[in-house]
């Protein structure tokens, strides 16, 4: 324990007046009252401003890659919920299409769809508590109970869909579990016609209120260059301006039928590339995945929702790399199979993983009020850090 | 002359232990040990549905000054060093609630290797609250069983020793 | 870019130092030699018709049959919208690659978790130490002949089951 591993300079300088002042060395975490699991920083500080805050990791590493290999194809499909609990259905669907690429299943209609619609509500699930936790994190604690609200009428959904409110096991290979029940595409809509203004409050909240931009604008500016030198995906690329989402530009799924726009970070009330963009474009998808979600409600065509998968699926050896847009982005699986029931090797990177390595080149000369708002900004959890 | 019962308008009488407890069970605060996906349920409890609130459970960022302690998630190895540090820094009387299948036997990671399967390996537990995760309902009942432990408690007679930590 | 063309231009620079063209999908790709993986890579950044700027995954695999591990460099370009994969065979028992993470920012961390669940070597690497697994892990958990230890720091790392069967 203690900071085994992490020799830090100690600088003892002398400021004005002769007075000798000394770097502070303090480490934050691994328990901390923000929401985003288990991080642990260890941050040199000169008072209040930070030297340099490295990232510790690896508190939460349940091993879930060596747990591919020992439980099996459709076995694995609960652990994918553990990847990334608060969007587990992006987790299950990048898992059920690799090892349907590997054995060359095809989907059907009516199941992409009940993948696509499980999806984007997820992607509203998830990106709630992104914001609900970045306002809590700032200091604001009414959005974020604004935030757990909503979601519970998302729990009531995704209960009558699947059974579970947050680990859901929706997905399988070859399509979905279970096809939408009678009368509830009546309650998504009648949930999207009451959440459709929720998001206009949280903008006459939190969005444009003068202390939140305060806050947020000008911390933390990440280049388009850095970002994507740095693997860095999803919200938090798109915040630094790099129009890039893998639903338009590298389709799967029924995504190429659908008609949506890709919210990017236009720099609106401080520097293109700061907190804030990625926090507005998040408020953006949202609405984004409310227009998906009643498109895809009304298209939705009849049939089975699973294909024909063997119990005993042997999918023939071969590698794939299978990539879904999550809602903390790109989410990419490279799966190697060498002919048996059990995976040889599954890979899966994360976006918050490349988003906590960033944290050692942005956090220079910020506030340790800041490194807090950061962290809240790249909506880190520490699951999919650590797998 | 005693005054006991002679005022009935005026005075209650009740036995010392069941007024302290009283008081304490209905002030519970509950540190934040949000480690995985139970966590987001804990979150779901505080939050406006399932409200934690109404019983007095407030939650607190440090171990200093909480009287609960929920283990809300899969505890690795590495964490379990830090997890026997923060249940020392609590103060008594401390409790312990062990939420969701992970903290309680390791749950659906007993195959991994960097797991510690279950809590009590580290710090005596109160109240295992089963589930993958629990449910808010479940976590309210789990913690309702843990006031009516402490209503139970007797303070005037010398306490026993807590549950042993199963290593 | 056809990854066929890709290949091909790849062959002309270096030669043998690459290997055939194999896989299907985003993991079409070739072998590459060891010794000069970092000069692959940086050519393959800077050439103006590839300008493979994203290093999409950097995975570690354990082949024990072949004896070796296996690095997988899963590149990609946003410019071009281009895929390709690099494999290099590391020999199992002292597996060393030399390090990308002058060539993209990104392997630092991808790096250090190789290392760390499989024990590859990365030479030139800034800072190479465990990231996931504690500094005192004995062992490295990904290979396939891992042994779970008993106990970690007095803590045992087994429970017995009370469903007796």
């Amino acid at each position: 324990m203690g900071l085994a591993g992490f020799e830090v300079e100690v600088q003892r300088r002398v400021a004005g007046g002769g007075v000798v002042t000394e770097d502070m060395t303090l480490s934050m975490g691994p328990q901390h009252p923000s929401t985003h699991g288990v991080l642990r920083f260890v941050v040199r500080a000169d008072g209040e401003v930070m030297k340099e805050a490295i990232p510790d990791i690896g508190y939460l590493h349940r091993s879930i890659e060596k747990i591919a290999e020992k439980v099996g194809w459709h076995g694995f499909i609960p652990y994918t919920d553990r990847v990334d609990y608060v969007a587990a259905m992006f987790c299950n669907h990048g898992w059920a299409r690799a090892a349907e690429t590997l054995g060359g299943v095809e989907v059907p209609k009516r199941g992409e769809y009940c993948r696509v619609i499980a999806d984007e509500l997820c992607r509203i699930h998830s990106h709630l508590l992104g914001v609900g936790s970045m306002a809590m994190d700032i200091g604001a604690f009414t959005p974020f109970t604004h935030a757990i609200r909503e979601r519970e009428y998302l729990n009531d959904l995704f209960e009558e869909l699947c059974g579970a409110r947050l680990t859901f096991h929706y997905m399988r290979i070859g399509g979905v579990g279970w096809d939408l029940p009678p009368g509830w595409s009546d309650k998504v809509l009648h949930f999207l016609d009451r959440f459709e203004p929720i998001v206009e409050e949280y903008d006459r909240l939190i969005s444009y209120n003068k202390i939140f931009v305060e806050r947020l604008a000008n911390v933390a500016i990440i280049s388009p260059q850095d970002a994507v030198d740095y693997n860095l995906v999803g919200p938090n690329l798109r915040g630094s301006g790099v129009s890039y989402d893998v639903r338009r530009d590298d389709p799967y799924s029924v995504y190429p039928e659908l008609e949506f726009d890709v919210p990017v970070g236009r720099g609106e009330v401080g520097t293109l590339g700061d907190c804030f963009d990625r926090y507005i474009v998040r408020m953006r998808e949202m609405q984004q995945s409310c227009r998906i979600l009643r498109q895809c409600l009304r298209q939705i065509p009849d049939g089975p929702v699973i294909a024909k998968v063997p119990r005993n699926f042997k999918p023939p050896a071969g590698d794939c790399y299978v990539r879904v847009e999550s809602a903390r982005g790109d989410m990419g699986w490279y799966v190697v199979s060498d002919g048996t029931a059990f995976p040889h090797r599954c890979k899966i990177r994360t976006g918050s993983f490349a988003a906590i390595s960033m944290i050692p080149l942005v956090s220079r000369n910020l506030m340790i009020a800041d490194l807090v708002a950061v962290i809240a900004s790249f909506d880190l959890v520490a699951p999919e850090i650590d797998r | 002359m005693s005054l006991i019962n002679t005022v009935p308008d005026m005075a209650l009488t009740a036995r010392v232990d069941d007024l302290l407890n009283w008081t304490r069970k209905s002030s519970v605060w509950y540190m934040m040990f949000g480690l995985a996906c139970c966590a987001i349920e804990m979150m779901q409890t505080g939050g406006p549905r399932a409200d934690l609130e109404r019983f007095g459970m407030a939650p607190r960022a440090t171990p200093r000054v909480s009287d609960v302690i929920i283990v809300s998630g899969t505890l690795t190895l590495k964490m379990a060093l830090r997890t026997k540090l923060l249940y020392d820094q609590m103060p008594d009387p401390k409790y312990v609630v062990s939420m969701g299948s992970c903290a309680n036997c390791g749950g659906l990671f007993q195959l991994a290797y960097s797991v510690c399967d279950g809590v009590d390996k580290v710090i005596p537990v109160d109240v295992y609250v089963p589930g993958c995760p629990p449910r808010p309902e479940a976590l309210t009942e789990g913690l309702v069983k843990l006031q009516q432990k402490i209503q139970q408690e007797k303070w005037l007679v010398r306490k026993t020793d807590p549950v042993g930590v199963r290593a | 870019m056809e990854a066929a063309s890709i290949h091909a231009r790849l062959r002309e620079r270096f030669g043998d130092a690459v290997g055939d063209l194999t896989g299907s999908g985003r993991t079409v790709g070739a072998t590459v030699e060891p010794a000069r993986i970092a000069e692959v890579a940086a050519w393959l950044r800077r050439e103006p018709a590839l300008l493979f700027d994203c290093l999409s995954t950097l995975a570690g695999v354990d082949y024990p049959k072949r004896s070796v591990i296996q690095v997988v460099y899963v590149l990609y370009s946003y410019r071009l919208r281009h895929w390709l994969t690099l494999r290099v065979d590391a020999p199992r028992d002292d597996p060393r690659v030399p390090t990308v993470t002058g060539v993209w920012s990104a392997a630092d961390w991808q790096e250090r978790e190789a290392f760390d669940l499989l024990g590859v070597q990365f030479e030139g690497h800034p800072d190479l130490r465990r990231i996931l697994m504690p500094e005192d892990w004995p062992g490295h958990p990904l290979r396939k002949d891992f042994v779970e230890p008993q106990e970690y720091h007095g803590i045992s790392t087994s429970r017995e089951s009370l469903l007796k069967a």
